[in-house]
């Protein structure tokens, strides 16, 4: 299981929390937290290690729309890039009601 | 770890009462006699293997339909007995293969049979009767479900031939996609998954692991002490609560289950929030 | 109780089986009544999947929440099907257990408060192995120690189904609910054939597997109380029926002798047709 973590500028507060996903095989979850300082901060658990430049293409991509202060857990079993940048979008879908 | 051979329960059940004979109607795979033990007369229940059982899936000391209905109604019969009475204890001997794969087992509903022999020795310790399981051999996953999980108190010996788990290890590796050498090293340092009773014992589930030379042949002097060992655990299950709550508070619990008891914590804090 | 299909049409039905452990909890309970507890962002998670290059998930699958159902209190534990096959780890399984435990004091202290499962589960965590075993021997005793307060209702709606040592705990429970997607049976196909061959149970025959432990079979031959359709408002109805109903007079599981004396009755020469089992099984031994 590899572990990775990447910060992102960031500034605009954030009011809600959002949990969304499951971790099937294929599928991963996302914990979306306010949090303090002008940083965006993300870290991941994966069971498929090796793909840290793909996780950071999926975030680098994800964080020039999101300016969101947080801190995002992710806890991935495998999924598609594509998964992710999905579970991404419902949680601050979620955390913006 | 030594494979299943199917007479330990035969051995310990006439060590401890003079008798290996299931009770008139039963069949041949459920032992039950009342025999003294300390001051109290306790009912001694063990399953056995019957290679002549009714259910083809049965004949090699797996626990079935008809092992587990047998296992409620001698134990309800206790309960029934004893109702304005002294609670008689009720002594497991464990040595059971697994629980019957067969699709008439499953046809036939062998989960409530099972549930039933469960319910049966749980609402005994809950009436107050001192439950307890010994292990002198096998004790696994659905066939110890029934016959010895629902125990006050359960007692194991310190053996290669007595192994409680939740999967045979070639089955375990074959569903966890791992190898039999993987599972190994795993369980080194993942003592839930060892299939060592010595690590089992690290889990604070044990009441007390004990010492025979050899198991298939205790010495009279071994039986005694054994026998000392169960009515020990007796009065020891006596002057606590019915509950399982002991397994969870045991010195080891407090060390290996640290998540058990944060989760128990917690909840109970969030519970009575508003 | 039985809906064959008469409620909602197939294109009106909202999917029950869709719904992620969360989502379907939060159905069962009466509306703006219920609130998650232990939930992700408590992170209790297992501390044994880590150690084994599996990423654990932050509520450990295995969902508690507490509410009203029918106006009374009540709370549901669900087991996420969809993390590790719904199956019992330490803390899965201890979530589950002190929650009944919780449930069970708050009706010694007269708050009549009731317990529902939803199972979607293979049974013990081969991961955390004896600690998923011990826990549902100790989730057993709590049920026992619950249902003579408050009815413990099953739920089991599929697509996993309850199966393993968790098939036991079902087999306690005071009611049982099942779709007819759904399966309940202490050992699945696979491991019948896995152990005794193809004969003895062809596990690809999808037809065989859901008439031997299929809802529908399951009701059939009562050893479940109720079968409903995929749609949620018709489960979360059944539920709150049985929350109402209250406490059996007697137990499934209680009921030995009468299912002793069924068992006696058939003929064991050779397989049953599971469609002349029910005649087989509903008509001897009462």
């Amino acid at each position: 299981m590899e572990q990775i973590e990447f910060n992102y500028p960031a500034k605009r507060r954030v009011r809600k929390r959002a949990h969304v996903g499951v971790v099937g095989s294929g599928d991963l979850e996302v914990l979306l937290e306010p949090a303090e300082g002008e940083v965006a901060r993300v870290f991941i658990r994966t069971s498929v290690d090796g793909f840290r430049d793909t996780w950071k293409a999926v975030l680098d991509r994800f964080f020039t729309k999101y300016d969101g202060t947080v801190r995002i857990q992710i806890n991935d079993a495998g999924a598609t890039p594509g998964s992710v940048q999905l579970r991404l979008e419902q949680a601050v879908e979620v955390s913006e009601r | 770890m030594s494979e299943y051979s199917g007479v330990r329960g035969t051995v310990w059940f006439r060590a401890f009462t003079g008798h290996a004979s299931p009770m008139i109607g039963d069949p041949k795979s459920v032992l039950t006699r009342d025999a003294p033990l300390g001051s109290d007369h306790a009912r001694f229940l063990c399953v056995v293997p019957d290679p002549y059982a009714r259910f083809p899936c049965v004949r090699h000391g797996e626990v079935g339909l008809e092992e587990g209905y047998t296992l409620a109604a001698r134990v309800r019969e206790v309960i029934e007995h004893d109702k304005n009475t002294i609670k008689r204890p009720i002594i497991a001997i464990v040595d059971v293969k697994s629980q019957a794969y067969g699709r008439r087992e499953e046809t036939a509903a062998i989960f409530l049979a099972a549930a039933a022999a469960a319910d049966a020795y749980g609402s005994a310790r809950l009436a107050g009767h001192p439950v307890i399981a010994l292990v002198v051999g096998h004790a696994l996953s659905g066939a110890f479900l029934t016959h010895g999980y629902q125990a006050n108190r359960i007692l194991a010996f310190d053996d290669d031939g007595v192994m409680i788990h939740a999967m045979h290890k070639e089955a375990a590796a074959r569903v966890t996609r791992r190898s039999v050498d993987e599972l190994d090293k795993l369980a080194k340092q993942i003592a839930p998954m060892s299939y060592d009773i010595r690590d089992y014992a690290k889990l604070g589930l044990l009441y007390k692991l004990l010492r025979v030379e050899n198991p298939e042949e205790p010495s009279q002097q071994e039986i005694r002490s054994v026998q000392g060992e169960l009515v020990g655990a007796i009065a020891d299950a006596r002057t606590s609560p019915v509950d399982l709550r002991n397994r969870l508070e045991s010195k080891e619990a407090r060390e290996m289950r640290k998540a058990s008891i944060l989760v128990r914590t917690k909840l109970e804090a969030q519970w009575l929030e508003n | 109780m039985s809906n064959n299909g008469h409620g909602a049409s197939f294109i009106n039905r909202q999917s029950f089986i869709e719904l992620d452990a969360r989502e379907r909890a939060t159905a069962l309970f009466d509306p703006r009544t219920s609130r998650e507890l232990l939930g992700p962002f408590d992170r209790v998670e297992s501390p044994w999947l880590p150690m084994q290059g599996i990423t654990p998930q932050a509520d450990d699958g295995c969902v508690v929440m507490k509410g009203k159902i029918a106006g009374q209190a009540a709370v549901v534990v669900a087991l996420e099907g969809a993390f590790q096959g719904g199956s019992m780890g330490e803390v899965s399984g201890e979530k589950m257990t002190a929650a009944l435990d919780l449930a069970c004091a708050d009706n010694e202290k007269g708050i009549p408060t009731s317990a529902v499962i939803l199972l979607e589960t293979g049974g013990v965590r081969l991961q955390e192995a004896n600690l998923g075993l011990a826990a549902i021997a100790e989730l057993m005793a709590s049920i026992l120690a619950l249902r003579k307060h408050a009815p413990v209702i099953c739920l089991m709606a599929g697509t996993v189904g309850c199966f393993g040592g968790m098939s036991l705990a079902a087999g306690l429970a005071s009611y049982i609910v099942m779709t007819r997607e759904a399966r309940l049976g202490m050992n699945g196909p696979e491991v019948i054939e896995q152990e005794n061959g193809v004969e003895e149970f062809d596990s690809s025959d999808r037809a065989l597997v859901w008439a031997i432990h299929g809802g529908e079979q399951r009701y059939a031959t009562c050893l479940a109380d109720a079968l409903v359709d995929d749609d949620t408002p018709q489960v979360a109805d059944a539920i709150r029926s049985f929350v109402s109903k209250g406490v059996p007079p007697v137990h499934r599981s209680s009921q030995g002798v009468l299912y002793r004396n069924r068992i006696d009755a058939l003929h064991t020469s050779q397989q049953w047709d599971p469609k002349e089992f029910r005649a087989l099984w509903t008509t001897t031994g009462s």
